[in-house]
């Protein structure tokens, strides 16, 4: 019925249509072959059950919505999938992705790379096992892209980062949750980010915002998480190691990573084992004399803080609290940089500067102090991400 | 003994067959004809009809070790013309043709070969397209399946041993996976370097096929044969053909900062104490791709040895590990000051 349908539609004029896929067997290639067949303008409509996939599915043609039942009625099932590096791959513009779950991705769960005009919305992609080395790297993968708007997500164990965007421009990432993965969300080598109103809850580390070197785009900046709930980030790290996200310590609220013009302002922080807020520089030696190692340009501000720093899970953190009376601080910059990295701390907590002398500088070389303001002006306030409205109306 | 019926029927088939005759109309056109047949490019999935001329590769892709059989086909009155020691550029019109198969015995890989899967990538006056065509069991018809498709394969191996994979045709958008560079499909195997052997492109030219000075021309070593290159050189281009289609500056896997094309410098690109970018447990646990003098402390070669989707590289068209691979790559590595 499937493949007669699609005939049909294959010489028919160019109308937008709706592909529809049921639950039932050869699902990888009926699935497969609607995502392949469809024309820009159509939709390809997933029904609701479970699809057991032998493979990786991906999407190559511009314009089209991929719809399910819902993120709890239409599960894509990856737990026997022989090949690829993802559940699904989009590489066109121009897509919507919305209502249906990926479950058990051998590698990420939904990557789109080179996808503008990319939407996720009411998206579930669970680790069904809890958090494990084995489960795949990221839960929703955008990278390279300009216009990512991910809406209403949920994302759980994901062995790297629950929600990551990298490499990509113009993000807004929203309504969302992250638990149990080892970054919840992370934004990486990416410019022009606003993370708000999401949930980040027992995973390693909550909200990441990190650039690293020798990758196409780097130079990360102009990023705005606020309104968010950043709560309980417990669970110990379990990403493979030589991963940047390996060397988050357990119970981080907010990193900040050698980026420019960070702002973190209006969240909820609470109960983070190390520390509510961490703004640090890249520690590793690196060769790329175009990369900027420094967190600078970063504005703290206005947020409520909970309880914080009872757990520091990092080398030499336990003594570091009780020379400070049993609590690591709630908020800590590395100091790299000094004064000219106008990094501004305004929440009513404890807050100190390591004062490590340079980047890459060991831990034993800090001269912990309390953190004091620079003279120069905080960077000013940034102007909010928008979206094309075509992108805002295929999210509502 | 299939072969030799064959053999005495090609000619037939040929003479008699108004399919053993080129269709370009098909080729020019702009539809997905669902049997390969109807091309006229194949007699079967290893005998090219008049005018469709077999090539080789120095050093080619590793594919499960499946025997492949390399067809070119370039419109009469029309020529290819060589542009440095890339790709060469074929005229509109022109078909690269690439059929995969399994010998009973890798021991013997010329006898009881069956035939699985053709792939055609047509240059049509609108671009490339990718086109994967499954045949039968008998081998006497192949089917277009956009889609993809798998299929349990068993053969002998060198060891003697019985080897079973569950071999991938590949979908129309995992063919573009591979095939592309910035957005648009595009070959990737007849690289002017790669074809290079001192014989073919000389027959190619003498044949009024193939425009361009030969002069000077790069030749890539065999991968495992040392007499046509150093260890550098040899490694350097299993890189190339195995993984610099996707791992270049340009390529599907750009993001990855890891770049491994045959003209890459030897720099933190290359992967020389390069960190893992978004490798996930692809990383092995390891800090770089790789660790000069150190193969087993190298992510780059955890990957190759991997069969595990999520982990093992490259990500398509590898339910096996290539062994003798892996040992050229380690030794390179091992090699490394």
């Amino acid at each position: 019925m499937q493949v007669a349908a699609i005939a049909l539609m294959a010489a028919a004029p160019a109308l937008a249509d709706t592909i529809r896929v049921a639950a039932g067997p050869d699902a990888q290639e009926r699935l497969q072959a609607a995502l392949i067949e469809a024309r820009p303008g159509d939709v390809v409509d997933i029904g609701a059950g479970r699809f057991d996939l032998t493979d990786g599915l991906s999407l190559d043609v511009n314009g089209v919505s991929v719809r399910g039942a819902g993120p709890d009625k239409t599960i894509l099932s990856f737990k026997g999938q022989q090949a690829a590096g993802e559940g699904l791959l989009v590489t066109s513009d121009d897509v919507v992705l919305r209502d249906f779950a990926v479950e058990d991705a051998r590698g990420d769960g939904i990557k789109s790379k080179g996808a503008d005009q990319i939407v996720y919305k009411n998206i579930r992609v669970e680790w069904t096992g809890g958090p494990k080395e084995t489960n795949g790297a990221y839960g929703l993968y955008p990278v390279e892209s300009r216009n990512v708007l991910i809406d209403g997500a949920v994302v759980k164990g994901a062995s790297d980062a629950g929600i990551y965007v990298g490499q990509s421009r113009n993000i807004i990432v929203r309504n969302s949750t992250a638990m149990f993965n080892v970054a919840g969300i992370e934004i990486e080598n990416s410019y022009d980010a606003d993370v708000y109103s999401n949930l980040a809850t027992r995973n390693t580390g909550g909200i990441l915002i990190f650039d690293l070197p020798n990758l196409p785009q780097q130079g990360g900046h102009n990023i705005r998480l606020f309104n968010n709930r950043v709560i309980a980030n417990d669970t110990p790290n379990f990403a493979p190691k030589g991963n940047i996200v390996a060397s988050v310590p357990t119970g981080t609220g907010v990193m900040v990573m050698a980026n420019r013009n960070v702002h973190v302002f209006d969240n909820d922080l609470a109960d983070n084992g190390t520390t509510n807020v961490m703004i640090v520089a890249y520690q590793s030696a690196f060769t790329d004399t175009a990369y900027n190692p420094l967190a600078r340009d970063v504005v703290v501000r206005d947020n409520r803080h909970g309880r914080a720093g009872f757990a520091p899970a990092f080398p030499g953190g336990a003594e570091l609290a009780a020379a400070m009376g049993g609590l690591f601080p709630s908020a800590f910059w590395d100091g790299v940089g000094g004064d000219a990295a106008n990094v501004h701390f305004g929440d009513p907590v404890m807050a100190i500067s390591l004062n490590l002398p340079a980047q890459g500088a060991l831990v034993t070389a800090a001269k912990p102090g309390p953190y004091r303001a620079p003279a120069s002006p905080a960077p000013a306030a940034l102007p909010a991400i928008m979206m094309p409205a075509a992108m805002e109306a295929a999210a509502r | 003994m299939r072969r030799l019926i064959l053999a005495l029927l090609a000619p037939v088939l040929i003479s008699a067959s108004p399919g053993a005759q080129v269709n370009d109309a098909l080729i020019l056109g702009d539809t997905l004809p669902p049997r390969l047949q109807d091309f006229g490019l194949l007699v079967d999935g290893r005998t090219p009809t008049p005018g469709v001329r077999a090539y080789h590769l120095n050093t080619p892709l590793f594919s499960d070790y499946a025997e492949k059989f390399r067809f070119l086909y370039v419109p009469q009155g029309q020529k290819a013309a060589l542009k440095g020691d890339g790709l060469i550029d074929l005229p509109v019109g022109s078909v690269l043709i690439k059929s995969f198969g399994y010998p009973a015995d890798l021991r013997q890989p010329d006898r009881d070969v069956r035939i699985l899967e053709t792939r055609l990538l047509i240059r049509r006056a609108t671009g490339w397209v990718a086109l994967p065509y499954v045949w039968n069991a008998q081998g006497t018809e192949a089917v277009l399946k956009r889609a993809g498709q798998r299929m349990s394969v068993s053969w002998t191996h060198f060891d003697g041993q019985t080897r079973t994979i569950s071999y991938a045709v590949p979908n129309a958008n995992q063919c573009k996976g591979c095939h592309v560079s910035g957005d648009a499909i595009t070959p990737i195997g007849p690289k002017a370097r790669n074809l290079n052997d001192g014989v073919q492109l000389q027959a190619l030219k003498q044949a009024g096929l193939l425009t361009g000075s030969l002069n000077g021309l790069v030749r890539l070593p065999h991968w495992d044969r040392p007499e046509t290159g150093s260890l550098n050189a040899r490694a350097r281009a299993y890189l190339d053909v195995n993984c610099g289609h996707c791992h270049n500056p340009t390529g599907p896997a750009d993001t990855s900062g890891l770049w491994l094309n045959w003209d890459q410098p030897a720099d933190t690109n290359l992967g020389l104490y390069k960190r893992p970018t978004a490798a996930g447990r692809g990383s092995a646990g390891l800090d770089f791709a790789i660790k000069p003098g150190d193969p087993g402390q190298s992510y780059l070669v955890a990957r190759m040895q991997s069969l595990e989707p999520g982990i093992a590289m490259p990500e398509l068209g590898r339910a096996t590990v290539h062994v003798e691979g892996v040992d050229l790559i380690r030794h390179w590595v091992k090699d490394m000051p």
